[in-house]
């Protein structure tokens, strides 16, 4: 039996807007062993952005237990929680949010300049560089933002989750800025990442990238409605080569 | 651009707070050099003002200085080197065909001395001259220009002032104006003899004037002069002085405060403009957080905490304001040395305000910045990455 990453037992959570309460998150339970490609699905209003709000350790349920990498973040502070965040958690998001005017490799290295471990400049240089290595990227050390692609962009975005080698990587929407082609590059990738044995919870509405995982977790209304292991993985390397050549 | 437009106000605050510094200091020191070069060391003494059947009287109408008196400090003080009584007369001075109104002063040959002045040509006049009450005199730079115009020497030529014949025995070296704008040089010194019986027919002396040995001991002498003086007028102790007694180190002081009050007056103006400019910083540093606000969320989202966030921004404001300062200071020196190559008005810069200036910039960019960087430290991550 291999390890567990995330663990959740009757997870709640809701707001109080106004007079109003509403309740995102009714009450779910699941749990992720090190190794999975899991898809969270739901439509706008699911409760998924909160779910991945609270995975993701920016916000904390009001009640239920959530443990990740053996921690119960329920009684950590503000400070701890961002400590969680930077050693535990590699995000990555819809519109990539990479610093402007700011090299790729300089912002692959931001989580680690959060880092409570003492590294030196080039230590951190090297880490950085590795991980642009893992999305092939090594070539672009300097080129800031707006000199790349949204895909290469993306990708940086992934190096940068990689490079304080968390025990998860919670991709939100990740492939939703990106045409098909450039979709199915990075689902590669993740594939690719995923074969290395990095756990990914992959957070989307987008119903064909449930297909190129191994588990998938339906949300509707605050509740867990669906939670399968997809025994016909498909790979992302092998669809990309199936698409139609374009013509320019 | 924007963050150099934001400088500009901590620019020019700094600038103009070195300059009016520098102008202050430097017009302060000017009065010192010019009220020392008049002889530090002297200390006059004047006939005090007196109320006589209820009206108070002019000090030249007082008659309360006597040749005895300046016998008396000549004699009985231990911390003067010099004393010279002085009367003095205003007049027409003639020399051929060329006249010029002027002043005489009647003095005794330590004069020169005490205002550590010395003669262009010719001699001084002796105490020989000064018993006899001889017809010489000394006579300053303008009065030799006024005179004498066609550049012959006016040693040994006799002058006629208010109709007394003096015979010219030596020309004063130019002393240039006084810091009150008085001419210095526009002056015949005579033997105060000459001038008591000749020119004023008075015997009471207008005042007098000695030097202290040293700076330090001025006001000791001043000490001594009005015991001695007080002992010689018979006054009790309840009486007042019917004397004044002055030192030049009093002068100074007056003086200074006044410049001094100026130069508060300047750096208080040039402080509001360094105010605006860290108003400016503030403004900018909070346009600065919410155009990055996603940004923000995403240092939080990796793993910064608050006070990560707070002491980027912290920095980032000190940074602009010593920026600011750094230019700023160059710029005042600039400025000073322009004012005082161009417009010749002496300055000073001093060290301090240079530090001062520059701490005070560190200051405003923690004070005006921290608001903002506060604001930005406790920014909710999940918000702050949606913002649009």
């Amino acid at each position: 039996m291999s390890k567990t990453i995330i663990k959740i037992e009757d997870l709640k959570r809701s707001f109080t807007m106004g007079e109003e309460t509403v309740h995102a998150l009714k009450g779910i339970s699941f749990s992720i062993q090190e190794g999975e490609f899991v898809t969270i699905m739901g439509t706008s209003g699911s409760g998924k952005s909160t779910l991945l709000n609270v995975l993701g350790c920016l916000d904390q349920p009001n009640s239920g237990v959530y443990q990740i990498d053996g921690v119960s973040i329920k009684e950590l502070t503000k400070n701890e929680l961002a400590r969680i965040r930077n050693e535990k958690i590699g995000f990555i998001f819809q519109s990539y949010n990479l610093l402007a005017r700011t090299t790729a490799i300089e912002n692959v290295e931001l989580p680690l300049l959060y880092s409570t471990k003492t590294l030196t400049a080039e230590e951190i240089h090297d880490k950085a560089f590795k991980a642009l290595e893992q999305v092939n990227l090594s070539d672009r050390l300097d080129h800031t933002p707006s000199q790349l692609s949204g895909g290469q962009q993306q990708r940086v975005a992934i190096a940068r989750s990689l490079v304080n080698e968390p025990v998860v990587i919670l991709a939100d929407e990740a492939t939703g800025n990106l045409d098909t082609r450039t979709s199915y590059e990075i689902m590669a990738l993740f594939q690719e990442l995923n074969k290395q044995g990095k756990t990914i919870l992959f957070v989307t509405h987008e119903p064909d990238i449930a297909t190129f995982t191994g588990r998938t977790i339906v949300l509707k209304d605050g509740h867990i409605i669906q939670d399968y292991i997809n025994n016909n993985v498909q790979s992302a390397a092998e669809a990309l080569l199936a698409l139609p050549i374009e013509e320019d | 651009m924007r963050t150099f437009l934001t400088m500009l106000g901590i620019i020019i605050g700094v600038a103009s707070v070195i300059a009016m510094l520098a102008i202050g200091e430097g017009s302060k020191e000017s009065i010192k050099t010019q009220i020392s070069s008049m002889g530090s060391n002297m200390i006059t003494i004047r006939p005090g003002t007196d109320v006589r059947g209820g009206v108070r009287l002019e000090r030249s109408a007082m008659e309360t200085l006597t040749l005895n008196d300046y016998k008396a400090i000549e004699k009985e003080t231990k911390l003067l080197t010099s004393v010279s009584p002085m009367v003095n007369s205003g007049g027409q001075s003639i020399y051929g065909a060329n006249n010029w109104p002027t002043s005489v002063y009647g003095v005794a040959p330590e004069y020169l001395k005490i205002k550590i002045w010395d003669l262009a040509e010719g001699s001084n006049f002796t105490d020989k001259e000064v018993s006899s009450a001889a017809k010489v005199a000394v006579i300053g730079q303008t009065v030799a220009e006024n005179l004498f115009k066609d550049g012959e020497s006016p040693i040994g030529k006799m002058i006629r002032f208010n109709s007394i014949p003096l015979k010219i025995i030596g020309v004063l070296e130019s002393k240039g104006e006084s810091t009150f704008g008085q001419d210095q040089d526009d002056v015949i010194l005579a033997p105060y003899t000459t001038v008591q019986k000749r020119i004023l027919a008075i015997t009471h002396l207008e005042s007098i004037v000695v030097s202290s040995i040293s700076e330090e001991e001025a006001p000791n002498a001043v000490i001594e002069i009005t015991a001695l003086l007080r002992k010689n007028h018979k006054l009790t102790t309840n009486e007042e002085d019917d004397f004044h007694v002055i030192s030049m180190e009093e002068m100074i002081k007056t003086f200074s405060s006044t410049s001094e009050m100026l130069t508060v007056l300047l750096v208080a103006i040039a402080s509001i403009s360094l105010l605006v400019g860290g108003i400016g910083i503030m403004n900018i540093m909070y346009v600065s957080v919410k155009e990055r606000t996603r940004e923000i969320g995403l240092r939080m989202a990796v793993g910064g905490q608050g006070s990560d966030i707070l002491l980027q921004f912290l920095i980032e404001a000190m940074l602009i304001s010593i920026t600011g300062g750094l230019i700023g200071v160059s710029l005042g020196l600039g400025a000073t040395l322009f004012i005082e190559n161009v417009l010749h008005w002496p300055t000073s810069v001093t060290s301090s305000s240079i530090v001062i200036s520059f701490v005070v910039c560190a200051i405003t960019g923690i004070f005006f910045g921290w608001y903002p960087a506060k604001k930005a430290s406790t920014l909710d991550p999940i918000t702050a990455l949606r913002y649009e």
